[in-house]
């Protein structure tokens, strides 16, 4: 199904050729639809990026990075509608179940960090250095 | 079981009657050199012949003489054991003097068994396979070398004075090392004992490679040895100088090693004699064309490896050295049985010598120099252990000179009566040594023999001097050294030969007896040596005075002169009112006592067991001597030379009976009159007033004719440079290039490592910049 949706009228061809009646195809999305939501995206994007940038805390840190992941997964998703391709929908699902797993971890280590240090302060852990 | 069995037939044989020792020996009429020609063909051939057949079947020897080589082994094993508890007595002394004691007695039983006939001569006693290499089947493709043990009269010679020696020596270094009981004093006898073993292997090994073994052992032997004081640099010096020199030879000695063993495809003696009998039988009938360049190059090769061990012409310059070690090594290993070595392996490879057209006549020449260039050395020396350092090396000359001029019995007496006597002069030596702080110089001790506790090292001394000088009829030495004179005058191509050799004899009698009237009699005179034992801070018992002599000697070390003026200003000894000499003990007159009554007793050798002696009786016996007179002559009447000279027309044995005693009564005399008459201080003599005639001869050979030097210049500067200038290439292109490729990731490393801060912040801003960059090219790249 992804294959042949990936090559441009064949979907017309299994939708024409199919007595199955979910093949009502979405309907296409037009560029100026999804240029909206890569706008998101990357603003999704940049608000993590500078958080990233000019915040300390670790935990907000991490926080922006989550929000960058996110942007990078909106952007996903729209093009996969885009393009009505399923993998990139499937892909971001994966993506999420991954993202929750390293969200664990990543706020454990920040917890031992924290024991370390008493403090969260990105700037205290600078001792590995060239 | 079968120990104890073994212990008792020891014993047995032990308790048999002596007088075995006679009788047992047949006595062979030597072929009469002036007999017929074709009859000495006759003679030479049957000779050969029937001595190959014993040569290429030796008999089984009996698994006890193993322990000859492996009590040495066991006390060595002891006396590391020693060391490592820490023993800190004088046990590993009599343990290796037990050891050494025991390998003694039964080297006693081997060779009572051996002449009663109970031990075939020669036989072979293989105690276990050592090294088997074949590349192929069939003899020629294999090479073996047993840990067996060739017993034949000449083993049974070297291992009697080796092993006996070595038990009197020990006895009198468990005295004269005292001063080092502990940790030193194992480390002495457990190399002490290891050079007995190596020097067992050297001499009973039934092959070329155990004797290497043993020549390297006997070499690592002297080397620890000379280095025991490895605190004094010149100790270590002299330690390093005696190895390298002796590899020099080893060389020689490990090519002939690898020759024999590709040319007769064994290396065990038995196998190379019997092949070796082709040759010999063509030398007998004077068809010297038919032995292969090969087979003459063999003993030229192993010539060399003898030259290094013996300290002979070209590298003798390691032995004066030596005597840096403690005086019973120098006594034992530099005097009396390592450097022997060298003459016993041309005895031993004495078939493979008579081969050769030049190496017996090489032999000789380079003996007859040494001798005569050690002695104008040993003349002019002030250190009385160089002196007779100087002189052992002039005497093993004379043994070369006289394996040369085919006297193989004649040689072989010399290092036997030279062992006994050469002993005793060292030992007497190092009493002086260890009772006057170890002082040496000749100038600054007189009259020793006469103070109190010092007569029998006066009368050891006496002895051995008149034995190294040859005395006549009453000293071992004059009727070694006779026979040797003797059978160089009486070969018309040795006279020159016999001359150089007559006057070393005058020369050594000049120079041994210049050191008895200098030290041992006379007016009674001496200053403390400024050491003790060769190494100051160890506290020494009775020699607690030492510090002070050491302390008052110490301040003069720049001004010898005014020191010794002040001493002949009439109150000598108040000068070292602190130092009191240190008699020698019991253990050192007791083996002083019985090496003078040895170097006595062999004189009666000379006279049982065979026309010219008990030793000859044993050369003749065994592998070095294959009639090697008849032969020459043979093959010189062959050429129709004439092969007998006389003496002003005396017969040379005779002659030289009268005249080496005259020679040496000489050189006594002259040395009394120079050294003795009418001398009032130790310092100085009539000799000196002689030295201006002799202009620069004398300043040169106390310079030991500067051959040091001359060494210095031609081997050892040429080979700093060269090594300085491979350090160069090595430093500047071989590290370079190594360098280089180290240096170029470490530059790129250190020039990049700042901008590893370490702030998360910093990697996530260039991250961003990265990201930034890399977007801005694609958008301009998409326009």
């Amino acid at each position: 199904m992804n294959m042949l949706a990936s090559i441009p009228g064949a979907m017309d061809a299994v939708i024409t050729g199919t007595t199955l009646a979910q093949a009502s195809a979405p309907a296409p999305m037009a560029a100026s639809q999804l240029a909206h939501y890569l706008f998101v995206s990357a603003a999704l994007f940049a608000i993590g990026l500078i958080g990233f940038l000019t915040r300390r805390n670790l935990i907000i840190m991490f926080l922006c990075t989550e929000l960058m992941f996110q942007a990078a997964g909106v952007a996903l998703i729209a093009f996969s509608r885009f393009h009505l391709n399923m993998t990139g929908q499937t892909f971001v699902i994966f993506i999420l179940t991954v993202a929750a797993a390293e969200a664990a971890m990543a706020l454990a280590l920040v917890v031992l960090l924290f024991r370390r240090r008493e403090s969260l302060n990105a700037e205290e852990f600078s001792e590995m250095k060239g | 079981m079968g120990f104890m069995m073994t212990l008792s037939t020891i014993l047995a044989t032990l308790a048999s009657p002596i007088a075995a020792l006679a009788q047992s020996e047949p006595v062979h009429a030597a072929p009469q050199e002036a007999g017929h020609a074709a009859e000495q063909v006759a003679h030479a051939a049957a000779h050969v012949a029937s001595k190959i057949e014993a040569i290429a079947a030796p008999g089984v020897g009996p698994l006890w003489l193993l322990l000859i080589p492996v009590l040495p082994l066991v006390g060595f094993v002891l006396s590391a054991l020693c060391a490592a508890f820490r023993v800190k007595s004088k046990l590993p002394a009599w343990l290796t003097v037990l050891c050494l004691g025991a390998s003694f007695a039964v080297t006693l039983a081997m060779y009572l068994q051996l002449s009663s006939g109970q031990i075939a001569n020669p036989s072979v006693a293989t105690g276990f396979e050592w090294i088997k290499v074949s590349w192929g089947l069939g003899d020629a493709h294999s090479m073996v070398a047993n840990f067996g043990l060739y017993i034949d009269s000449l083993t049974c010679l070297w291992m009697l004075f080796v092993t006996g020696l070595a038990t009197l020596i020990g006895l009198y270094a468990s005295e004269y090392m005292a001063g080092d009981v502990g940790a030193g004093y194992c480390r002495f006898f457990a190399a002490f004992n290891l050079f007995v073993f190596s020097m067992s292997c050297l001499v009973m090994g039934d092959n070329l490679l155990l004797l290497y073994l043993g020549w390297e052992g006997v070499g690592l032997c002297s080397y620890l040895l000379i280095g025991y004081f490895y605190k004094k640099p010149s100790a270590v010096e002299a330690g390093k100088k005696a190895f390298i020199v002796n590899r020099i030879g080893d060389l020689g000695l490990a090519l002939g090693l690898m020759l024999t063993a590709v040319h007769f495809d064994s290396i065990e003696y038995s196998v190379i004699f019997a092949k070796a009998q082709p040759y010999l039988t063509a030398l007998s009938e004077g068809r010297l064309g038919d032995i292969p360049a090969v087979v003459q190059l063999i003993p030229v090769l192993l010539m060399i490896g003898a030259f290094g061990k013996s300290a002979q012409l070209p590298l003798y310059v390691w032995l004066p050295d030596a005597m840096e070690g403690p005086t019973p090594v120098s006594a034992l290993i530099h005097a009396a049985t390592m450097v022997t070595a060298g003459v016993y392996l041309i005895a031993r490879t004495y078939p493979l010598f008579l081969l050769s057209e030049t190496a017996l006549p090489i032999v000789a020449w380079t003996g007859a120099l040494t001798a005569l260039l050690a002695a104008t050395i040993g003349m002019a020396q002030f250190d009385i252990k160089r002196i007779m350092a100087y002189s052992t090396v002039s005497q093993l000359g004379y043994m070369f000179a006289g394996l040369g001029v085919l006297t193989s019995g004649g040689a072989a007496f010399h290092v036997f009566t030279h062992a006994f006597f050469k002993a005793m002069l060292f030992l007497s030596c190092g009493a002086v040594m260890h009772g006057f702080a170890g002082q040496l110089d000749l100038r600054k001790l007189s009259g020793v023999g006469s103070m109190p506790g010092w007569r029998v090292v006066g009368i050891a001394m006496l002895v051995g001097c008149l034995n190294l000088a040859g005395f006549p009829v009453i000293t071992s030495g004059y009727w070694s050294k006779d026979m040797i004179l003797g059978e160089a005058f009486a070969n018309p191509h040795m006279v020159a030969i016999g001359w150089i050799l007559l006057l070393t004899a005058g020369l050594t009698a000049y120079y041994t007896f210049r050191v008895y009237f200098r030290v041992f009699v006379g007016p009674k005179y001496f200053e403390p040596g400024d050491e003790v034992h060769g190494h100051g801070g160890d506290d020494h018992g009775s020699h607690g005075a030492d510090a002070h002599g050491h302390g008052s000697h110490g301040t003069d070390a720049h001004g010898h002169k005014a020191h010794e003026e002040h001493g002949h200003a009439g109150h000598g000894h108040d000068a070292h009112a602190h130092f009191h000499p240190h008699a020698p003990g019991w253990a050192i007159n007791t083996v002083l006592a019985i090496l003078a009554i040895a170097a006595f007793a062999v004189i009666g050798l000379r006279f049982v067991g065979g026309h010219e002696g008990w030793v000859s009786g044993l050369i003749e016996h065994s592998s070095a001597n294959y009639a090697g007179h008849a032969m020459y002559a043979a093959a010189a009447s062959h050429g129709g030379e004439h092969a007998h000279a006389t003496f002003f027309g005396y017969d040379a044995h005779t002659a030289m009976m009268y005249v080496s005693g005259v020679v040496g009564i000489v050189g006594i005399l002259t040395a009394f009159v120079l050294h003795y008459v009418g001398r009032t201080t130790a310092a100085k003599s009539k000799a000196d007033a002689l030295l201006p005639l002799v202009g620069p001869l004398a300043k040169w050979a106390q310079g030991k004719w500067y051959v040091d030097e001359l060494y210095n210049a031609i081997i050892r500067v040429p080979l700093l440079v060269l090594a300085h200038l491979f350090h160069l290439i090595d430093k500047a292109i071989v590290d370079g290039i190594v360098d280089l490729f180290g240096w170029v990731p470490k530059f790129t490393g250190s020039s990049l490592r700042p901008s590893q801060s370490g702030a998360l912040h910093g990697y996530a801003l260039s991250m961003a910049g990265g990201l930034a960059v890399l977007v801005l090219i694609v958008v301009m790249v998409m326009k």
